[in-house]
């Protein structure tokens, strides 16, 4: 059994990787065409790391998030989340664990249009099967934490691009999970927005949350501690300096 | 998650895409509000006719003369022979050879021109005893009926059916007037009243209001031509009761076999039939029919499904995106599944119950319109509700299994 220690309780010390990844590959088969998306990658991301993953478009990097958000498996190698082999899992076991361990953010906010916000927050809460009132009370806290208190019974429609991606952060968040991974998180946003949601991401990290940010945008990469680069299925570079050098 | 909660995500769908929804109702609604008016209809005309038919009187037998067969095998077409007299009715009469027969009545009939002053009309005239006028059910609008002392003294009277009077008399009271029959002067002594039964919708080939009753001895004497003057067209027998008529039928077979000295009961030359036997048939007939109606309905009902299906299948394509967001939320296929199938049901269910609702206004309000009696029928009510849901689960089984089975990355990814 793992030594993970209880999940979202960043161990001081040593702490324990929340991601780890051995010789991943993904090879995509159409027809007699294969394709090999990702080669061999290795990676380890510890608890409470903020951390962003920079290619340019065919480089890997969206497969890259699809396993390491468990919406997809890989062909060969391991993952481990949070301690838990999750390589080989079936779509419901998957399922759950997207549920329990992973935070979404997406480019389009991927909110449901005739929902309210608190309503889409509490989501992910209803499929753990969170009592309704604690759901509540849970997705206005979320809400309120990333300063949409007041706009809780407001449609996505009714928000702007900005506040609408504060409501995904706020859904991503709401389930306390190991992991919130964020796809492209500000490429729908103008300037002022993408750097509020930003300051928003850093302020995550700063309560201790583990954050992977994926993106083709290097001013938003220099945003994370640690830079992790892609380039047709491989990791090229990924270290602290690499992100200071972005700067 | 819970089946209320799957339930509440159910109706969220479909509230959430209202005219889409309301199309893929309507189709349902239909359906069903036309499974409950065709079987209304189809059990609305087989009780008129059933009441119709007991208005005649549910306990009377009709024996008429024909279908002997002969010891050489050939049958004689029904009515060809008159096989039957008066003397077979007053057979019948006697209580103690027939004790479940109540009353007896010879008929003889034939069709005649009447005239009276410049009016003629072509009616069936029948010859009978007074005991007709009960066993019928008829009544009098005005006047009376014949009496044995008509009967005993051939008397030149007749009672007119109600249309053969307004026919003949457009002005002033039938009752004291004179009729020409054949050349024969009879007095009209009595109207009957109307029954109501129009003659389209009537199950007899004639008109049961547009008659002229003379006494059967005037009728066999005075006007009627014809060899044998004892001879009648049909006797008309009343059991005592409904629960007597098998009894009064066997006694009435056994006896004019007798009388007709006939040993083999093959070899019968009169038949008797039951008005019952005439429900049995026309009841068969309207089952007939409610079951072609209701089977036209039950296909605008599968066409309706197949809506629900298509709609659902469009549905589920349309919201690829939102399949994919609760997917990578941590909705599993299951959840997913059970979803879509909510919806279907909730679809079908609308359906079934504003389609009852149709229905059942259109069993109230439909035959002010067209006249027919429609009858409402909870089995069909309850029935086309729990086929609209089953409806809505089969056609929304396929739709559901296609967006669990959906991978959450290629439904993220439709940019």
């Amino acid at each position: 059994m793992t030594l993970t220690p209880p999940s979202g309780t960043p161990s001081v010390g040593a702490p324990q990787p929340v991601i780890e990844l051995e010789r991943v590959t993904k090879v995509y088969r159409t027809g007699s065409i294969s394709v090999a998306a990702l080669r061999g990658v290795s990676l380890s991301i510890d608890q409470g790391e903020y951390v962003a993953v920079i290619g340019p478009s065919g480089s890997g990097k969206s497969t890259l998030m699809h396993i390491l958000g468990c919406l997809d498996v890989p062909t060969s190698g391991r993952y481990h989340l949070a301690g838990e082999d999750v390589s080989h899992m079936s779509e419901t076991a998957l399922a759950e664990v997207r549920n329990r361990r992973i935070g979404f953010v997406f480019q389009q906010f991927n909110l449901l249009a005739s929902m309210s916000a608190w309503q889409n927050v509490e989501l992910p809460l209803s499929y753990a099967g969170v009592p309704r009132a604690e759901r509540k009370e849970r997705a206005l806290e979320a809400l309120g934490r990333v300063g949409l208190a007041g706009r809780v019974h407001h449609r996505p429609g009714e928000l702007s691009g900005g506040q609408q991606q504060r409501v995904a952060v706020a859904r991503a968040l709401v389930t306390e999970p190991d992991l919130i991974l964020a796809d492209e998180p500000t490429g729908n946003l103008d300037s002022v927005s993408a750097a509020d949601v930003l300051r928003l991401m850093g302020e995550l990290h700063e309560t201790g949350r583990t954050l992977l940010l994926i993106t083709h945008d290097v001013e938003v990469a220099s945003a994370a501690g640690r830079v992790i680069g892609i380039r047709d299925g491989l990791l090229t570079e990924d270290d602290h300096r690499f992100a200071e050098s972005l700067r | 998650m819970s089946w209320l909660e799957t339930f509440r995500t159910g109706v969220y769908g479909v509230l959430s895409h209202r005219l889409r929804s309301f199309l893929t109702v309507l189709g349902i609604l239909i359906g069903i509000a036309g499974v409950i008016i065709a079987v209304g209809l189809g059990e609305g005309a087989s009780s008129q006719v059933t009441s119709e038919i007991n208005a005649l009187g549910s306990n009377v037998l009709t024996v008429t003369p024909g279908s002997s067969t002969s010891s050489t095998g050939i049958r004689g077409a029904l009515g060809s022979a008159s096989t039957l007299t008066t003397a077979d009715a007053s057979a019948l009469s006697s209580h103690v050879d027939a004790p479940d027969v109540q009353a007896v009545a010879p008929i003889t009939s034939d069709t005649e021109v009447l005239t009276a002053g410049s009016e003629t009309a072509t009616t069936s005239v029948q010859g009978t005893t007074p005991d007709w006028l009960s066993i019928r059910g008829r009544t009098l609008a005005e006047g009376r009926f014949i009496d044995n002392q008509d009967v005993k003294d051939h008397g030149a009277v007749a009672v007119l059916g109600a249309t053969t009077a307004s026919e003949l008399f457009t002005r002033g009271d039938p009752v004291g007037q004179t009729v020409d029959v054949n050349g024969i002067p009879v007095t009209v002594v009595g109207v009957l009243t109307s029954t109501g039964a129009s003659s389209a919708s009537s199950t007899t080939t004639s008109d049961p209001d547009d008659v002229m009753i003379i006494p059967i001895s005037t009728g066999a004497e005075r006007i009627f031509g014809g060899t044998s003057r004892n001879s009648v067209s049909s006797i008309a027998v009343q059991a005592r009761s409904s629960a007597d008529l098998t009894g009064a039928y066997q006694e009435a077979d056994h006896l004019l076999l007798e009388l007709h000295g006939i040993t083999n009961p093959t070899d019968a030359d009169f038949t008797i039939t039951s008005e019952q036997s005439l429900i049995a048939a026309n009841t068969s007939v309207d089952h007939t029919l409610t079951i072609l109606l209701g089977g036209i309905a039950a296909i605008s009902l599968i066409v309706g499904g197949i809506g629900v299906m298509n709609i659902m299948l469009v549905s589920v394509t349309e919201r690829i995106r939102e399949i994919g967001l609760r997917k990578a939320l941590g909705a599993t296929p299951r959840v997913i599944r059970r979803q879509f199938l909510v919806e279907a049901s909730v679809l079908g269910f609308i359906g079934g119950i504003v389609g009852v609702l149709g229905g059942l206004l259109g069993v109230a309000y439909l035959p002010g319109l067209i006249g027919d009696p429609i009858s409402t029928s909870p089995t069909a009510a309850v029935g086309a509700l729990a086929i609209a849901l089953a409806i809505g689960v089969l056609f929304g089984v396929y739709p559901a299994s296609r967006a669990a089975a959906m991978a959450p990355i290629d439904a993220l990814r439709n940019d």
